[in-house]
């Protein structure tokens, strides 16, 4: 399942990955600004996709608060920048062991106390909220005013600072997922990817099988929420501004695992896909309503809950499986 | 002979009902060992309660020397106490050679080395054609297969099997049997089981302890105690067939 | 600050409380039938309290008037939902049953959101700046009635499983599943009455509150929030469990809303809610373990 695909799908599904890369890679020089911009949001899903992925395809651990870890990167990366001039690949140093800690308190509190499942979630989504009303009041951050960035001029691309083009960020999250997408796949292949599928299968069979279940769920989390926290610091360069009250809401966490629902959940290209799918939908839903007058907050929203009804409903093994199976790259998995 | 697993005094009450009573046994090392009764009895709480699964109100369990009193699952298959399970639970999504990879992995941590190792052991039991097979999608003589597989897999040195050829037919009710019996004679695994297939216990079992009730009424070699009033009244029954019927 | 004024808001709270609980006991009653973690809980109730916004601003009609007209449209709303759409999910996994309702609360803020915008909406009854004056009490008008209300159809709720045959069957439903389908009970119809209930429930929490709070399409996901708070903490499947986490978290968030900031009062519920789902995850009065 994990490890062995026979040898034709093995360079089948090698071939595709290569052809998509690099169509990627050359992307910026093909389309104008606005769908950079729309690629961008592409990948940023992509990648906090596949961190949620790791949870939850992965480790079976359900998790509807990863805006927390996405949150919290962008608070500290960005106040360590605007008030002590730290570069944010510095700043991610620190965003990580943050968000981390984070990670493993929540994980610590649900399982030891065997709080598992739908009620997992429920804790998640608590932390997310917690944090959000919390950084409302946090006067340090600016608390509900919001954190700006300056904005600098576009001369010159200032990779270490993150300041400059749309394009440079384009490369550097084509970059990060490019990371997820290794890091997911030496996972999975690894010892720990298959406790991970075992818990997830049965955990009560996995620990009688000598898997030390709290251990490698609290890995499974702690991972997620480090990758995730670079996506937050990103996030605070590219947009330049955060509000507790967008940052930590219940909303991004949903789009973040919107990309491994639509496309496959425990699969490594199913987040890639559902993201890229989903935000082209999402864009083209957006244009249509404007260019036909409508203005709608919400709509948006709308869209996505339908996406995410009917992939439940209809499609619940997402949308890369049958279409692997099409291409035959199908094993028992991936 | 030394005890493997010493069992002392036993016991544990669910609310109002005593499902295990201040029961004493030893299993030897290399031995074969069947725990018998009717049903409620009191055999699978017994077993959870070796393998981790739930404490024992009172009493010790030894392990090699050591106690494993309320241990957990993970911790006592780490000892080397490997189990299966009376409904099967195999890892469903996964196929036959992962759930084996999985097992293999306690004791290998380079994932090649367990893949090796599990397809030694796949082999061995006539599951290697369909290693690569979804585990939900095999008949359910093949589950259980693959769970005793898999439990293998962690190199244990007690193997506890519960109920494992129930709902399988003579023919293969004998085959595994056979290939239980050659891993205890080839590598000295001892093997303690739950069975009410008279037939596997009477061909498997060195020693046998019959449970009713929580109490365990007798123990012994295989053919004193099913000849003991005490274990036919409550058990067997009245007639001496019935002990060769499946 | 002087003892009255924590008595007035203490009062306030616990008014306020009883209301919630009505809205918690939905959720409750839906979990103990039909085992669906109702995510769209709050959102449901948001439906409600815009119909009774749209009801008072064209008709003037009083929400409490209102108030068995709107619970019987939820009533049909949660049937029909129940009944196509999480029906067929009941032999799915747990989290895909989540996701669906998750969806659909997420479809239900928007699309109010869309049809009404994000400014606050008001019910000003004639009452509205009443009060009553009991000693050193001031208690609202408002308040007074919609916790009044929350009593009788609490009340009446409770009368229902009690002393009624489908009542008694709903909660046999609840205690055993197996030994309901056993005794031939229709549990899919059962699963749709027992959401339309909770449903109805939540539309004549959803009536009250609206008396009393300013309506957005915010509160959707926040009161879904706060009802888990409260089934969590009170007991789940404890229909008193639901009042008595409904009257506690009422009252604490009160309090705690004047002792810090208002607009924080939510942390303080997270705050029990983790400190519940950690010591004593069965809840105040629950019975078993989820």
């Amino acid at each position: 399942m994990i490890a062995r695909l026979a040898d034709g799908a093995a360079r089948r599904s090698l071939w595709l990955l290569a052809a998509v890369f690099a169509a990627l890679v050359i992307a910026p020089w093909a389309v104008n600004d606005y769908l950079l911009t729309v690629m961008i949001v592409a990948l940023y899903l992509a990648y906090t996709g596949q961190a949620w992925n790791i949870m939850m395809g992965f480790a079976g651990q359900l998790s509807l608060g990863n805006a927390l870890y996405a949150g919290l990167g962008a608070y500290v990366a960005a106040t360590l920048f605007t008030r002590y001039g730290v570069a944010p690949w510095l700043g991610l140093l620190a965003a990580i062991p943050v968000a981390v800690a984070c990670a493993a308190i929540i994980g610590f509190l649900a399982f030891r106390f065997g709080v598992a499942g739908v009620y997992f979630a429920i804790l998640t989504i608590a932390f997310a909220e917690f944090a959000r009303v919390g950084f409302d009041h946090f006067d340090f951050v600016h608390a509900s005013a919001g954190l700006f960035l300056p904005v600098a001029q576009y001369t010159h691309d200032d990779l270490w600072r993150l300041r400059g083009n749309p394009t440079m960020f384009y490369y550097v999250m084509l970059a990060a997922t490019a990371f997820a997408f290794l890091l997911s796949r030496a996972l999975l292949r690894g010892r720990i990817g298959y406790f991970w599928l075992a818990i997830r299968e049965d955990e009560q069979a996995a620990r009688a099988a000598g898997i030390d279940t709290f251990r490698c769920k609290m890995l499974a989390l702690m991972i997620s929420a480090a990758v995730t926290s670079f996506a937050g610091v990103f996030y605070a360069f590219f947009y330049n501004n955060l509000f507790p009250e967008q940052v930590f809401n219940i909303s991004q966490s949903i789009e973040m695992i919107l990309g491994p629902i639509i496309g496959g959940i425990g699969t490594l290209f199913g987040p890639v896909l559902g993201a890229f799918v989903l935000t082209g939908m999402a864009e083209s839903v957006t244009s249509i309503m404007s260019a036909l007058g409508f203005d709608l907050p919400g709509a948006k929203q709308v869209f996505y809950g339908i996406c995410l009804l009917l992939v439940v409903v209809a499609l619940p093994e997402g949308i890369w499986p049958p279409l692997a199976r099409r291409f035959g790259i199908d094993k028992a998995k991936q | 002979m030394t005890a493997l697993l010493s069992i002392e005094r036993v016991s544990k009450r669910f609310r109002g009902l005593v499902a295990v009573d201040s029961v004493s046994f030893a299993v030897p090392q290399g031995a074969i060992f069947a725990v018998i009764g009717p049903n409620g009895a009191g055999k699978t709480t017994l077993f959870n309660m070796i393998a981790g699964a739930i404490p024992p109100d009172s009493g010790t369990i030894s392990f090699a020397g050591e106690e494993i009193t309320g241990l957990t699952p993970d911790a006592v298959c780490r000892r080397g106490i490997a189990r299966t399970f009376q409904l099967v639970r195999p890892f469903p999504a996964l196929s036959v050679e992962d759930n084996v990879i999985v097992g293999a992995l306690l004791h290998r941590h380079d994932v090649g080395a367990a893949r090796s190792q599990a397809q030694e052991l796949l082999r061995r039991f006539d599951l290697f054609d369909r290693r690569y097979q979804q585990a939900s999608s095999l008949t359910l003589p093949d589950r259980k297969r693959l769970e005793v597989v898999r439990a293998l897999a962690t190199e244990p040195k007690l193997l506890l099997l519960d109920e494992v050829v129930a709902g399988l037919r003579p023919t293969e009710v004998d085959r595994l049997v056979a290939v239980l019996r050659e891993l205890n004679r080839d590598s000295g695994l001892t093997i303690l089981l739950i069975e009410h297939v008279m037939r596997a216990v009477m061909a498997l079992a060195s020693r046998v302890l019959v449970l009713d009730h929580g109490v365990a009424i007798a123990e012994g070699e295989p053919r004193e105690v099913v000849r003991d009033p005490a274990v036919v009244q409550s058990y067997l029954g009245q007639s001496e067939v019935n002990v060769w019927a499946v | 600050m002087s003892f009255a004024v924590y008595l007035n808001v203490a009062v306030a709270g616990i008014l306020t409380g009883l209301v919630y609980g009505l809205m918690a006991l939905g959720l409750s009653v839906i979990f103990g039938v039909v085992r669906v973690v109702n995510f769209a809980h709050g959102e449901m109730m948001s439906m409600a309290m815009y119909v009774a916004v749209l009801l008072f601003a064209a008709f003037h009609l009083d929400p409490l008037i209102m108030l068995v007209p709107i619970a019987a449209v939820m009533f049909v709303f949660g049937y029909l939902l129940q009944a196509s759409l999480i029906n067929p999910f009941i032999t799915r996994p747990e989290h895909s049953q989540f996701l669906l309702v998750v969806a659909i609360a997420l479809i239900i803020v928007n699309t109010l959101l869309i049809i009404f915008g994000p400014d606050a909406q008001t019910i000003q009854t004639s009452y509205a700046y009443d009060s009553f004056q009991l000693g050193p009490e001031i208690v609202d008008a408002s308040k007074a009635y919609a916790a009044a209300a929350a009593i009788v159809v609490t009340a009446a709720l409770f009368a229902f499983f009690r002393f009624t045959l489908f009542g008694k069957a709903i909660r046999a439903c609840a205690d055993n599943y197996t030994g309901a389908l056993v005794v031939g009970l229709d549990v899919k119809r059962f699963y749709a009455l027992t959401f339309g209930i909770g449903a109805a429930c939540v539309g004549a929490a959803g009536t009250m509150l609206a008396l009393i709070v300013d309506v957005t399409p915010m509160l959707g996901p926040a009161y879904t929030l706060l009802a888990f708070v409260i089934v969590i903490t009170g007991g789940l499947g404890s229909m008193a469990g639901a009042l008595v986490g409904g009257v506690l978290i009422g009252l604490t968030e009160a309090i705690a809303g004047l002792l810090f900031t208002p607009s924080a009062k939510s942390m303080f519920s997270f705050g029990i809610l983790v400190l519940v789902l950690l010591l004593r995850p069965q809840g105040i009065l629950g019975k078993r373990s989820a």
